[in-house]
């Protein structure tokens, strides 16, 4: 099969790999019939994410349809389904009471110690990532082998397109979970720095939750357009003064909760933050977090912040004494997917949330690699690529 | 002449300065070896009690304990997650155990069991004629409210001398903590979930395939 692989820093090709098979008896292969590129894919094609190896095909954002199901699959062939991006097994304590993200069983036992050195706790898999999160082949490619597929995978009526429910895999639950984690209330004002897909869906999703208002903090003037479009109150960081203007514009107060949407590849001028981009390109692997302490600063005290923007190792100079002095309440992981989609589908099915606005490219898989550059370099205009398996190759562009 | 006198004297006192030093280490590391009376397990203290190599690890299983120990019991299972072990098979009172070694080499180990509580806890042992000295206990307990189980696998080996000493040494030395503690996550995902995780995409990069493809 065709799939997009990973062979170093700035380098993925759409290579010939082996097609994958059914080796579990709760496995499923899925067909792929729309998959994205997502934010955090540009941390692996930026060389950030340690554990990456050359030949891993990448991709955690994918639907499909069911071809193959092992003997204890509850899928059945031709289902379309769309897939979580945490494998999660079901069974153990974390799955039970819902942390998905944690779960103890998917990362096979010999992945496990690389995470369990770094954090304290091995991590969950993860579809498409590092070795450290399983190293499970990734959903930009004809076909997925999914695991524990009596799980993850919810299945989608066909009346919705792929671009509807696509999202449901990661980014759509992400930003609802980034807007949950920030306890919101009717009459809070909220802020969230970063208006890529993630931020964006957490600001749909405060406005539904019931923000009195939102406010969006980017530099891109498409992505910012963007969040105007969806309610938002917009701040360029690069013309504005953003701790000033969130003071002003929540009377003096502080802003109730704090959604940092950016991660670790932050964009900014502060002397640590170009620091910490020294340090990140010379390997010693400080995060870039100036996104977070400024939510940290801007937060009112007894403030919420709520942390989806994607961390991997240490950070320099962070604002301990502020979280501690204001109380500040912190909330932050990668999604428990599978306690979302249900309720997330219903909300799309009957229009309370639309997840198409911010698709801006539809590529054949074969034009991947593009999609990634272009994704990277021009953050602008492309704002969301989802890549289509099946779709003819333009003869030009 | 003076140089050579302070030097001389800088030397005992250098000396000497070592020495207490020494002692003191010394004092330390007794010390050490006889603390413990804190309520953590035995096996987590920061100098071991014993020249044997011991490795101890817990993990948390959501199953009855009445499950996992009879699972346990039945010694022909534990290789379905004990990945050195080839198999073990009945031999009388006694149990094999075929353990994979470097170049297509096995190690062979007689185990007896020792203690034997219904539902809580089995303690093997080797017995003469085995090629390793080494002892093992499971022990499982009811988790608090309805987590499951906790299982606790405590082991300790001791390798010969010689040549085929050094070979199992090597084999069991390498890292045999880290091979204990994948054993036992595996024995939990297979008790939890049914299976052992692979993140392999065909069946023959598993690594029961590729452990069988090293033996051929």
């Amino acid at each position: 099969m065709r799939a997009l692989t990973w062979h170093g820093t700035h380098d993925v090709r759409v290579d010939t790999v082996d097609d994958p098979e059914i080796i579990n008896s709760r496995d499923a292969i899925i067909e792929v019939t729309s998959t994205a590129i997502c934010g955090s894919d540009l941390h692996l094609y930026d060389g950030v994410i340690p554990g990456v190896l050359p030949g891993d095909v990448l991709g955690h954002e994918f639907m499909g349809r069911v071809v193959e199901t092992g003997s204890d699959s509850t899928l059945k062939k031709g289902q379309r389904v769309v897939v979580p991006f945490t494998i999660s097994c079901g069974g153990c304590f974390h799955c039970q009471i819902q942390q998905f993200s944690a779960c103890e069983n998917s990362n096979p036992a010999e992945k496990q110690d690389m995470s369990a050195k770094l954090y304290g706790h091995s991590m969950a898999a993860l579809f498409g990532y590092s070795h450290m999160t399983g190293g499970y082949s990734g959903g930009q490619a004809e076909y997925v082998r999914v695991p524990y597929s009596d799980v993850g995978p919810i299945v989608v009526p066909d009346h919705l397109d792929d671009d509807k429910v696509l999202f449901l895999s990661d980014i759509l639950p992400t930003g609802w979970m980034a807007a949950e984690n920030a306890e919101i209330q009717p009459d809070d004002t909220v802020a969230v720095w970063g208006c890529g897909p993630v931020g964006l869906f957490a600001i749909q999703s405060a406005i539904v939750m019931g923000a009195s208002k939102v406010i969006a903090i980017d530099h891109y003037p498409n992505r910012l357009a963007l969040a105007k479009q969806l309610g938002a109150e917009v701040i360029d960081f690069r013309k504005t003064n953003v701790r000033e203007a969130l003071m002003e514009m929540s009377g003096g107060i502080g802003v109730d909760a704090v959604i940092d949407a950016v991660g670790m590849e932050s964009h900014g001028f502060a002397v640590d933050n170009l620091v910490d981009v020294v340090k990140q390109k010379v390997g010693m692997g400080a995060d870039r977090a100036s996104a977070l302490k400024q939510a940290i600063l801007a937060v009112r005290p007894g403030g919420r912040v709520s942390i989806p923007g994607v961390y991997g190792g240490l950070t320099d100079k962070f604002p301990l004494g502020a979280l501690m002095e204001k109380g500040l309440h912190i909330r932050s992981g990668q999604t428990h997917v599978q306690r979302y989609t249900k309720d997330l589908l219903e909300k799309i099915e009957d229009g309370t949330l639309d997840t198409t606005f911010l698709i801006s490219h539809r590529l054949p898989l074969e034009d991947a690699a593009r999609g990634y550059e272009c994704f990277s370099t021009e953050q602008d205009s492309w704002t969301k690529v989802v890549l289509k398996p099946g779709m003819d190759t333009p003869a030009t562009n | 002449m003076t140089n050579d006198k302070q030097l001389g004297l800088a030397g005992t006192v250098a000396g000497l300065g070592l020495a207490i030093g020494g002692l003191a280490f010394g004092a330390f590391l007794s010390q050490r070896r006889k603390a413990g009376d804190d309520d953590a397990p035995f096996y987590t203290r920061k100098s071991p009690d014993s020249d044997n190599a011991v490795l101890g690890r817990t993990v948390t299983i959501r199953k009855p304990r009445a499950e996992l120990y009879a699972f346990w019991r039945d010694f022909g299972n534990l290789p379905r997650f004990m990945e050195n072990v080839e198999t073990i098979r009945k031999e009388g009172d006694h149990r094999v155990w075929v353990i994979k070694a470097p170049a297509g080499q096995t190690v062979e180990i007689k185990t007896e069991v020792c203690e034997d509580v219904e539902g809580k806890r089995i303690a093997w042992r080797s017995v003469e004629g085995s090629d390793i000295e080494t002892r093992g206990s499971v022990e499982f307990a009811d988790a608090p409210g309805d987590r499951g189980t906790r299982v606790s696998l405590v082991m300790s080996y001791n390798p010969p001398a010689g040549n085929l000493g050094r070979t199992i040494a090597k084999l069991f030395q390498r890292e045999p903590e880290v091979q204990a503690r994948h054993d036992l996550k595996r024995f939990k995902g297979l008790m939890e979930t049914g299976e052992i995780a692979t993140s392999a995409h065909r069946k023959e990069n598993t690594r029961a395939a590729k452990q069988q493809e090293k033996e051929t």
